[in-house]
This record gives C-alpha cells, sequence and structure tokens, in this order.
C-alpha cells in the first residue's frame, strides 16, 4: 500500500509515494540519491547508517519509513551550508579522524547530535555518543579529538 | 631516462618469486635529508578528506546505473552437501524476478585453482554458492531465494581441523583433508635434536588462535555493465587488475574488453584481494538480462564465504641456556584453510625473529567444512607473533632474564633462512624507546601477579618482523598542465589507507609545488599504468618510488626545454619551486607554465617506473609493542591501557596517516587479543557469529590510549623513497604483547586466543 509521507530533509521539505514499510536508509539512499548515508551490518550494530531525526542519531536501517511522517531528518549531506563544510567535518579532516572514510558519515552524524544537545561534551559523553559506531580501519583516538575540537 | 628488464627475485616465506620487470636503468638521485624535505614526511591532511566527509564519496556500494538489476546469492544453509535438484519455478513466478542462475543454466567456471566451480553440485561449507538471482531490487531477490527448492544429499562434515586430520574424518577432497602443499610443509636449520642436547632448560607448551573474520565496514560488492562486448565493473576491491584477470579467464574473454574500477572502498584487509565468485555471477547476468546488475553480499553472508583468518594449533618448543642463548626452536602447527586450498601456516616468526641455529618446523594445513580462509593482515605472522613471544617471554622468566634482555642477547643480526644481511634493522632502537615510552622497569612486576588486591596491572611486550617493502612492477604517469597542474595516474588502488595522498607528496617535493595543484587518479585499469594489488604492506613501497621517477623524467623535460628557451646549458640552470633560473643571471628564468607552453605542449607525460629490489640482501620491516593492561581477577575482565608502539619502517611519508594505520592495525589487535571470534557449533557445523552483535569488533570503549613511535629516518637501499610499509605491522605484535602483560599483571598464562574473562577466571580459580 503506497502512501504519501511528508518530510523534512536536510531543510527542504519533501513529499514522498512510498511503501510505508521501506526502511528510511532504503529511501534515502535510493529513493532519494543520498548515498553518502551506508550500511554495514543491516541490524543497527555499526550505526553506518545513522541519520539525525528530530534532533536525535537513529540508525536509519532500523526505521521504517512509515514511522517518519512529519519528522526533520539530517543526513551527512545536510551538513554542508552554501558550500562550506560543517565545522565537525572539518575537524574530522584536520584531526586525521577519517581513513577509509565509509563509518564516517554515521560516525560524524551520531556527534553531530551530541553536539546539538551539549556543545562541550567531555570525553566520556563523547565515548557514549558513539560507542554504536564501529570504525574498523582508523582507530578511534582521532575521531575523540575531531569531535572535542570543532 | 632509460630502462631496462631486469628479473626481481623477493623472498617471501619459502616461495623465491621472479617477476620480469621493467626499471629505471640507473639508481635514481636520494631525497634530501628528512629535515629539508617540504612534503615527504609531513602530516598533511589527506586530499580525500572533503569526499568522506561531505558524504560525496563514492563508494562501489553506491555505484548506481540506470535500469539496474539487484542481484543476491542462495547459499547452502549446510555445512556438507551435494545438490540433487535445484527448481527455480516459484522464484521465477515472483514479480520483479528476472533471472536466476545455478548450475544446471551454466556452464561450468573453474574456481579455487580448480578446486571447485562457480557453481558446484558439491557444497562443502555453509554459505557455499548455490544460485544467484536477479530482480528489480534487493528485498525481492532475498524473498526469490526462499522460494527456490533444493533437495539435498546431506553429508558428514567436519569444522574441527584436530578432528578432520583422523582417518575417520569425513572427507572434503579426493586427497583428503590435509593439503597436498603442506602434509606437512618442513623446515629444518642446522640440528635441531642436537640443539635440544644443548639446552639447559626446555620449555614446550600449546596454543590455540581462533578464526577472525575481517569485517570492513564496507561489504564485498560490485556493479557490472556490458556495453556490447565490453564489461565495465565496478568493484570492491584491492587489486584491480587481479580482477580484472580472474574474470577474464572465467568469462573467457581477452582482458582488453573489461575495465575494473575502484575509487574508494571501505577497508577489505586481505578479503579483497582476489575476484569473488559474485562478480562473476552479476556479469553472467548482466549479460543474459541485459541490464547492469549491482550485487552485494550482507554481514551474514560476509562471515561466513568471503575468508578469515586460519585458526591454528602450535605446539612450540625452546631449548635455551642458562645464559640465555637459544639452542633450539622448534614448532608443530595445525591450520584449518577451510573448506579450499590456502595457505594457513604461521612459522615465519619463529623462523626469523632471533638468531637460533637449530629449528624445526612440521606445518599441516586442513581442509574443513567452513568457508574458505584469505590472506588477513599479515597472514601468519599475527597467530605466529602471539604463540612464539608468549613462550620467549616464558623462555626469559624461567632463565631469570629481563624479557627484553633475553631478546637483546638473542638478536639476529643477518637473516638466518638464507644468511644474508639486512639492509636495515633498527630493532634494538624500538626496544630501547619502546621500553622508555611504557616506562617498563618501574611498571613490571618483578613476579608476576604480586600486585595488591582484585584489579591487578602489568605490562608485556612483543617483538615484529614482516616483509614489506615493496618491488617492481610499479608504474604512475605524471601529467604536467600549461597552468602548473598535474595528475598522477597509477593503476594501484588506495583501499582507505591514504594513497592518493602519498602519491601526491611525492610529486609535489621532486616538483616543488603545493599538494592542492596535484590530482591523482587510481584505480582504473584501462586508463591508468599498471599498479600493484594493496596488500602485503607494499603499496606506498612499492608505487611512491614510481611517481618520484616520473616526477623527476618531468623534472627533465622541463630543464631541457628552459635550457632551449633561455639559451643556458642545462647545467648552468637550477631549479626552485616550480621556476627554473639560470645560474649565473637569476633575471634568466622561466616557470615551468612558461616552459609548457612556450614549447608548444599542452601536457608533458612521463611514466615512472619503481626500481630493482637490492639483491644479496634481505629486507623486512621491525618493531616492537609494549602494552599496559589491568586485569579484574573478579571479573575476568582485561582492559588494556596503553600501547606504545616502536617501530622500524624506512621512512615516514605522512606522520598523520601513519598515525591512522597504526591505531587502526593495533585496535584490530586488540580485537584479536581480547574480543573476536568466529565460534562454530561444530555439532551442526553452523557458523554462530554471523552478524555484528555476536561477533564481537571493538568500539572507541576498547581503545587504549596509544604512543607510535617510528625509529627509523629511511632505507636508501630499498628505494629512493625508502618506506617499508605499515599496514601489518601495526597488527602483528599486540595480541603477544597483551598477552605477555596479563600474566605479569596476573601470574596466569593464557594460551588460548582470544583472552576472555572466563579463561582468566578458570586459571586463577584452576577451575577446568
Amino acid at each position: 500500500m503506497i502512501r504519501r509521507i511528508n518530510l523534512t530533509i536536510n531543510g527542504d521539505k519533501v513529499g514522498i509515494d512510498v511503501q510505508p514499510s521501506m526502511r528510511l536508509l532504503d529511501v534515502l539512499r535510493e529513493i532519494l540519491n543520498l548515498t553518502g548515508t551506508k550500511e554495514g551490518c543491516s541490524i543497527g550494530e555499526c550505526g553506518a547508517c545513522t541519520v539525525v531525526i528530530n534532533g536525535n542519531a537513529v540508525n536509519s536501517c532500523l526505521i521504517v519509513i512509515g514511522q517518519c511522517e512529519g519528522s526533520e531528518i539530517t543526513t551527512i549531506e545536510g551538513l554542508e551550508k552554501n558550500g562550506e563544510l560543517n565545522k565537525l567535518q572539518k575537524s574530522f579532516m584536520e584531526k586525521g579522524a577519517v581513513q577509509c572514510g565509509f563509518c564516517t558519515p554515521g560516525m560524524i552524524m551520531s556527534a553531530y547530535a551530541l553536539l546539538l544537545k551539549n556543545p562541550n561534551p567531555t570525553e566520556v559523553e563523547i565515548q557514549e555518543a558513539i560507542a554504536g559506531n564501529l570504525c574498523r580501519c582508523t582507530g578511534y583516538k582521532q575521531i575523540i579529538e575531531a569531535i572535542k575540537s570543532p | 631516462m632509460s630502462r631496462k628488464v631486469i628479473k626481481s627475485v623477493t623472498n617471501l616465506y619459502d616461495k623465491k618469486i621472479e617477476r620480469l620487470a621493467e626499471v629505471p636503468d640507473e639508481k635514481l638521485p636520494p631525497l634530501k635529508n628528512n629535515k629539508e624535505l617540504k612534503y615527504i614526511g609531513r602530516g598533511i591532511s589527506r586530499i580525500d578528506g572533503y569526499d568522506k566527509v561531505s558524504g560525496t564519496a563514492v563508494f562501489t556500494f553506491d555505484k548506481i546505473l540506470k535500469n539496474m538489476a539487484h542481484a543476491r546469492i542462495l547459499r547452502c544453509p549446510h555445512p556438507h552437501a551435494k545438490i540433487r535438484k535445484i527448481d527455480i519455478t516459484k522464484a521465477m513466478n515472483i514479480k520483479g524476478v528476472i533471472d536466476i542462475i545455478t548450475k544446471d543454466n551454466t556452464e561450468k567456471i573453474d574456481w579455487y585453482d580448480g578446486d571447485t566451480f562457480i557453481f558446484d553440485e558439491h557444497l562443502r561449507y555453509q554459505g557455499d554458492e548455490i544460485a544467484c538471482v536477479a530482480a528489480e531490487n534487493e528485498v525481492i531477490a532475498s524473498m526469490a531465494l526462499k522460494k527456490i527448492e533444493v533437495e539435498y544429499e546431506i553429508l558428514s562434515h567436519v569444522t574441527d581441523k584436530m578432528t578432520a586430520v583422523k582417518e575417520d574424518a569425513p572427507k572434503l577432497y579426493d586427497w583428503g583433508n590435509i593439503s597436498p602443499d603442506a602434509n606437512p610443509a618442513k623446515y629444518n636449520r642446522g640440528d635441531y635434536e642436537q640443539g635440544l642436547k644443548n639446552a639447559d632448560q626446555i620449555i614446550e607448551e600449546e596454543y590455540n588462535t581462533q578464526f577472525v573474520i575481517h569485517n570492513p565496514t564496507e561489504v564485498h560488492c560490485s556493479t557490472v555493465d556490458w556495453n556490447g562486448d565490453h564489461l565495465t565493473i565496478w568493484d570492491s576491491t584491492q587489486g584491480i587488475f587481479a580482477v580484472r584477470n580472474s574474470v577474464a579467464a572465467a568469462l573467457k574473454i581477452p582482458q582488453n574488453k573489461i575495465t575494473v574500477i575502484k575509487k574508494y572502498m571501505g577497508g577489505g584487509f586481505g578479503a579483497k584481494l582476489e575476484a569473488g565468485k559474485y562478480t562473476v555471477m552479476a556479469a553472467l547476468l548482466a549479460k543474459r538480462i541485459g541490464r547492469p546488475v549491482r550485487i552485494t553480499i550482507d554481514r551474514k553472508e560476509m562471515n561466513l564465504a568471503v575468508g578469515n583468518r586460519p585458526d591454528s594449533y602450535q605446539r612450540l618448543t625452546v631449548g635455551v641456556k642458562n645464559d640465555g642463548t637459544l639452542t633450539a626452536l622448534g614448532m608443530t602447527m595445525y591450520g584449518a584453510m577451510g573448506a579450499h586450498r590456502d595457505g594457513a601456516g604461521c612459522q615465519w616468526p619463529l623462523r626469523s625473529l632471533y638468531k637460533c641455529p637449530n629449528v624445526k618446523v612440521e606445518e599441516y594445513h586442513v581442509a574443513i567444512n567452513t568457508g574458505r580462509s584469505r590472506p588477513f593482515r599479515a597472514p601468519g605472522h599475527v597467530q605466529g607473533t602471539f604463540a612464539f613471544e608468549s613462550i620467549i617471554d616464558m623462555a626469559a622468566e624461567k632463565i631469570g632474564m629481563d624479557p627484553i634482555e633475553f631478546r637483546l642477547k638473542n638478536y639476529a643480526e643477518v637473516e638466518a633462512n638464507w644468511e644474508i644481511p639486512w639492509t636495515t634493522k633498527l630493532l634494538k632502537e624500538c626496544y630501547k624507546q619502546g621500553a622508555e615510552a611504557i616506562n617498563w622497569k618501574s611498571k613490571r612486576n618483578k613476579k608476576a601477579g604480586e600486585g595488591k588486591g582484585p584489579v591487578k596491572r602489568g605490562v608485556g611486550m612483543a617483538s615484529q618482523i614482516w616483509w614489506g617493502t615493496g618491488g617492481p612492477p610499479a608504474y604512475a604517469t605524471v601529467k604536467l598542465n600549461r597552468d602548473g597542474s598535474v595528475h598522477v595516474l597509477s593503476g594501484t588502488q588506495d583501499i582507505g589507507c591514504g594513497t592518493y595522498t602519498i602519491l601526491a607528496q611525492v610529486a609535489a617535493e621532486v616538483l616543488e609545488i603545493p599538494v592542492e595543484r596535484i590530482t591523482v587518479s587510481l584505480g582504473n585499469t584501462d586508463e591508468h599504468p599498471y599498479g600493484p594489488s594493496s596488500g602485503g604492506s607494499m603499496t606506498a613501497s612499492s608505487v611512491t618510488p614510481a611517481v618520484y621517477d616520473g616526477a623527476l623524467q618531468i623534472k627533465a623535460k622541463l630543464m631541457s626545454g628552459a635550457s632551449a628557451l633561455l639559451g643556458v646549458r642545462e647545467d648552468n640552470l637550477v631549479y626552485s619551486q616550480g621556476v627554473i633560473y639560470s645560474k649565473d643571471d637569476k633575471n634568466k628564468k622561466k616557470s615551468i607554465q612558461e616552459v609548457v607552453r612556450e614549447t608548444h605542449e599542452q601536457i608533458l607525460v612521463a611514466t615512472g617506473a619503481r626500481n630493482a629490489r637490492p639483491q644479496g640482501v634481505m629486507l623486512n620491516s621491525f618493531g616492537a609493542q609494549f602494552a599496559e593492561v589491568e586485569v579484574n581477577l573478579e571479573t575476568g575482565k582485561v582492559k588494556v591501557l596503553k600501547i606504545v608502539a616502536a617501530h622500524d619502517i624506512g621512512r615516514t611519508i605522512n606522520r598523520k596517516l601513519l598515525e591512522n594505520q597504526f591505531h587502526g592495525g593495533i585496535i584490530q589487535g586488540i580485537g584479536y587479543a581480547l574480543l573476536e571470534e568466529r565460534v562454530i557449533d561444530h555439532y551442526t557445523g553452523k557458523v554462530l557469529t554471523t552478524n555484528l552483535h555476536n561477533y564481537k569488533m571493538p568500539t572507541i570503549k576498547d581503545a587504549p590510549e596509544i604512543e607510535v613511535i617510528i625509529v627509523s629516518e629511511g632505507d636508501d637501499q630499498i628505494s629512493a623513497i625508502g618506506a617499508k610499509g605499515i599496514g601489518e605491522p601495526a597488527i602483528i605484535p599486540t595480541a603477544g604483547a597483551i598477552a605477555n602483560a596479563v600474566y605479569n599483571a596476573t601470574g596466569v598464562r593464557i594460551r588460548t586466543l582470544p583472552i576472555t574473562p572466563d579463561k582468566i577466571l578458570n586459571q586463577v580459580y584452576n577451575i577446568g
């Protein structure tokens, strides 16, 4: 059963006609072509698909689009404004918090949600915020540094 | 600069690899001293950073083509079976299913060196391929998999190597279960038995290491597209040319009819060094349906069917004199290859880390009914170093010597397997600087486990040796545009480690222009000269010298052009910051842009080649890691507090990227030491850890403080760049250092990885 779902995605109001049972991740990647959001494990363990919904970091592989009516969703593509990267994105580059880059969008979105609520997090709070984001190649120290400093 | 074809000889494991390769005729001029270098060695931010933080980086996983179909693979649910019958009728009737291929409607295509076929009726592990479905989307393809009816003849299985070697075990092959290549693989040096007789102490121990899975964050995937008889493959691969050649052979089409492309990739760690069956299946389907096909392997398949580090049982013997001199080293080991042949050994740390005249090794590589192993970040060395450095720690303790002193006592001055000197070996310096950084003397318990209270602390260390160091063939084309901007092209790939950035740094160094003016393009078999697969810690050490050569050739062309334009002899010209001056008259000058323009060139082009490996010497990287751990004897939990990694890796090209590599490798090593394990229920033959919930990889909470110390400045004998490679050295000694630290903290030795709380508690309280 196709249903119209109204959302705000990266500041733009959109209405999409879609099966409500479709995963948000698939809507982002396949319908809206927002492939910056990645899929790593499909069960909410790796955090590669993290997006921010109404200010909260969520795994978009565990959300179906039918749950998202009226939501404000920010993906990695929504952080750059007027051709300028968000300070968190810049900080990830400068601190060397990126290697292969596949976990990076999810990592940045978890950090972005943290900083929305808590602009000056402690190291422990940063660890809590990204404990659900797996990195397999870079290590984590540089990521903490990047989130601390923007 | 002229070229010659040489025979490049590399000693790698027991193989003497000889390759013909075109290399520069003369030794290239050396780099300046590290302090004078402007780009090489600097911690420049990665040049692909924007793409990766902005979400615009297109990984293979993100490659979407118009009218693309989606493919999924049906895999065997049993550990050992034969197919009696496949019925695809019901699956084909699902709306949105386009095509299904199986053994019944495709030709037999050899795979795994002729051990099997793309679709084999003999299924040798849970996860073996049965059918591949193309559908309008992945959901429909997955639904169709459930509607394919397969009648199996269930065969008895064996998923444990020590059971598989018994006479009455179910057999996977006509030749049995022990690989003809290693039944056993033997190595003898000196007189082992006499060495034992000469020993004052003999230590014998058994060690076991687990299977671990690469689990890169980006799953294995390909997107394929036929245009007439030309096939384009976007693949998440560590070797574009390896994929091209394998797929061309499988499909029996010429190599020039295939283009393989890889831009960004979410890790590989060895699992993506070879072409996957899935790529061939996607190509077959795409041809049949006349549409592009995207195929992805899901996380469960990742944990079943696309590689793992082999496990090991290692029985080690050390003979030592009371003064610390090693007299004999012995090893009998069994390693499981999985269902098809692959290397499963781990003898090299024992054979090459220390001076010992008498060595005896026997290795058995065993087939079992699980997914085939693949090289995994320092294959063999990770499992071998854990066990060997554990028993070396014991030997030192037995004769009452400090572990570092013991290692220095047995320090190898020449490579023992071939009795040739090393180009450079700075392992002593690694011991010295690493020990200072971890506060070895003050933090080490004099008696293991002597700390008060239930939470114990201790330190331990382990050494590392690895091959790396690269070699020909490897090429890079350097193109200089009229505006002074530069392209660097090479058919290697950046698998995340920073190859794009370091190649730009090398070109920038030679041409003395900012990195921002350089674009690096990698990963296209049609457009780029040959570059090696990204494995063995050899990409940087192989390709950076080729860029260096290419850039020097461009510089030579510029000097020649400027000479003609200025009417000044070349030896009277000086090149500085992209401008060529007359030594006598500074006003006589031409910028590189002017030279290109005024010589009526559009683009200057040169292809550089990697120099030959030096002969008669051995090339290795070395290192030592030191771990400080805290062990809670009430919970059994081990917490790694700090790792100091002191390494001899030749020249550092980019300190910031180097830190990434070391941190990532060490954290993977912590996973190997404490957390990760593919668990199999031997009764059912099924893998129990097929997702990232059950398969435990380190998270940020498992990451300790890490200090990386590089003791080396460069190794001019390897190449002008002098880099040895760092990807694999980073992980090799971590588990051994942690295990020895756990012993120092608690007084109990864990001989079976991973070191989980149950093992600690069982030993501490003497249970089981």
